[in-house]
């Protein structure tokens, strides 16, 4: 009698998710299964062809090209943004005015991508805003889209759409950190930049791994900006995984794009448990 | 909280011991602070940078009250060609509502953009709503086989970018015949995960006693979820909600690589060509109607917003 109404108070928690997860199920679960699976047959016939997808990719130039930018991208803006928002954070903690000024950074959070795209050419155009100021200054300017300086762009618009965001993590650390341990150190005779220093920072070491993964994921974001502004075929530079992967599907590669889908997805699993790894033991 | 007064205790007494090794920087920095010049410094900074951070939305606005002519003559060099550079335009010297007029009598297929976009995020957002929350009641509140399982899966599924999951999308949505449909777009929104994930979050912080107390009572299951999950987690709710809107209100990918009638697209994929004096200040107007809502939103919910974003980051 006890077993059984044990086993109908198991069976209730499984209803609640039961039409969540049938449609997880049928949304991601076995289609991601089909994925696997294609990803080891050929594209015409369907026979196993062992790793050969994954050699072909490996070998093809716009895949390694895509992997270097968003590999590139990752590492030069991610921390960027990770501190900019941390000083940000500081500054604006416990002030009067912090409120108005973390919602002007949010802001961009807001706005669609469309509406970013737009003000983006106007700016950075070859006769565009960014020139005109440069100008100014007697600096020449240049086609900012068309360029090498493409990739510096989409840094700039990643860190302007989520510097906001982070700033709101960061502020939820800060805000975990009693005020008496602060207090106590002002009475040992310890400045702000010490306090900065000693008690903050190690206190936020917690947030920061959030921070890094969340940040990480927004990254990916980033290409709809890029997308709008310079298409499917973008200056090298800013050739992303997410143009490879629209370009493959518009030309039915999808041999290449299982294979290459499969590889990301173990990429980030392994990054994001890496990072935790990593944390865990600091801790 | 202990280790840290004895950290500055210890710091102090070897500040005494070997005083002239503190750094001369420290010594100058710590005193800049204390005139509290670096932080009005830094503040300065991050006004500047604010309102740098708000030009485009402020530009965007201002842009699409302007005349024909008076956008011409700050934005000809890029919407005409002509030699010379785009100015920077502030406000509009004789403001006009000309586009939108324009939009709104002469254009019958950005209507119906906009109600597309309409009928994505809110079909998304209903779905959401009624199958995201369940689940996430169901996780924070009940003991069943595989949990832990059925929860890494969610995590997962939550972190994983659009390309990846996005030739799985279209196999499915093939088979189901849904390609070049709205429900192609809205059906997987339904059953995405990080709404589940977030409002899990708020609800595990609703107490078990008053749950174990409202049941002595005689309270049944589905009353629990009514009388105490939705009223108590209501914030957690909206922050989802919020965060929702946002993401679909300006849903690129999946509509761009889904949907090939362009009866169905929505506002979000929608880019005006501003390479022609009579559509640039349509474009400005469209897009002001495209981020009113998203701004909406944003200010009326940004308290929950910013409780959502925290939800998100808290460590499994």
């Amino acid at each position: 009698m006890i077993q059984h109404h044990q086993n109908c108070k198991n069976l209730r928690g499984l209803i609640w998710i039961l039409p969540s997860f049938l449609g997880v199920l049928v949304f991601y679960l076995l289609p991601y299964a089909d994925v696997v699976r294609r990803s080891f047959t050929g594209a015409v016939e369907n026979s196993f062809v062992g790793l050969e997808n994954y050699r072909a990719i490996l070998g093809n130039t716009a895949f390694c090209l895509a992997v270097k930018n968003t590999f590139l991208f990752t590492v030069i803006c991610i921390p960027i943004l990770i501190v900019a928002a941390l000083v940000c954070a500081a500054v604006l903690d416990r002030s009067k005015y912090g409120g108005i000024v973390k919602s002007a950074f949010l802001m961009p959070m807001a706005l669609p991508a469309v509406s970013v795209a737009l003000m983006w050419r106007l700016l950075f155009h070859g006769q565009g805003m960014v020139n005109q100021c440069l100008g100014n200054f007697g600096i020449q300017g240049c086609d900012w889209m068309n360029g090498k300086n493409a990739f510096w762009i989409l840094v700039g618009s990643y860190i302007w759409k989520n510097l906001g965001y982070d700033i709101v993590l960061w502020m939820a650390g800060l805000s975990g950190i009693s005020e008496n341990i602060y207090e106590a150190a002002r009475v040992d005779g310890a400045g702000e930049w010490q306090c900065f220093l000693k008690i903050t920072l190690p206190n936020l070491k917690p947030s920061l791994y959030t921070i890094t993964v969340l940040s990480f994921l927004n990254s990916f974001k980033v290409f709809r900006e890029s997308y709008l502004v310079a298409g499917d075929y973008p200056h090298e530079s800013i050739y992303m995984m997410q143009h490879l992967f629209n370009n493959w599907f518009r030309n039915f590669s999808f041999d290449k794009m299982a294979a290459a889908a499969v590889m990301e997805s173990v990429v980030m699993l392994v990054f994001i448990l890496l990072l935790q790894k990593v944390w865990d033991r600091k801790e | 909280m202990l280790s840290h007064v004895m950290i500055g205790e210890s710091k102090k007494h070897r500040g005494i011991g070997i005083k002239n090794k503190e750094n001369i920087w420290h010594r100058v920095w710590e005193k800049l602070c204390r005139m509290h010049l670096v932080r009005k410094l830094l503040w300065g900074v991050l006004a500047v940078l604010a309102v740098v951070v708000l030009y485009p939305v402020f530009f965007l606005i201002s842009g699409s009250f302007m005349g024909d002519d008076e956008l011409v003559r700050y934005l000809g060099a890029v919407i005409t060609g002509k030699e010379g550079y785009v100015d920077v335009p502030l406000l509009p010297y004789y403001p006009t509502f000309s586009h939108f007029v324009e939009i709104f009598l002469d254009s019958p297929e950005f209507f119906v953009m906009f109600w597309n976009s309409i009928k994505i995020t809110f079909g998304v957002l209903a779905g959401q709503l009624l199958v995201g929350i369940m689940a996430a009641w169901g996780f924070a509140k009940y003991q069943f086989p595989w949990k832990k399982g059925f929860f890494l899966i969610y995590m997962i599924l939550m972190l994983l970018p659009f390309q990846v999951l996005m030739l799985s999308d279209y196999l499915v949505l093939d088979q189901l015949k849904l390609t070049d449909s709205l429900w192609g777009i809205i059906l997987p929104g339904i059953f995405s995960t990080f709404p589940v994930f977030i409002v899990y979050r708020f609800f595990t912080e609703i107490p078990d006693s008053l749950i174990e107390s409202a049941k002595l009572d005689g309270a049944r299951e589905w009353q629990l979820f009514w009388h105490i999950a939705l009223p108590i987690g209501s914030s957690g709710i909206i922050a989802s909600m919020v965060l929702g809107f946002l993401e679909y209100w300006s849903l690129i990918e999946q509509p761009m690589t889904f949907l090939k009638d362009k009866s169905l697209f929505p506002l979000s994929i929608f880019l005006p060509d501003i390479t022609a004096v009579s559509k640039s200040g349509m474009a400005f107007a469209a897009s002001v109607i495209t981020f009113f809502p998203a701004i909406l939103v944003f200010l009326g919910g940004q308290d929950y917003l910013e409780q959502g974003i925290m939800a998100g980051a808290v460590k499994e």
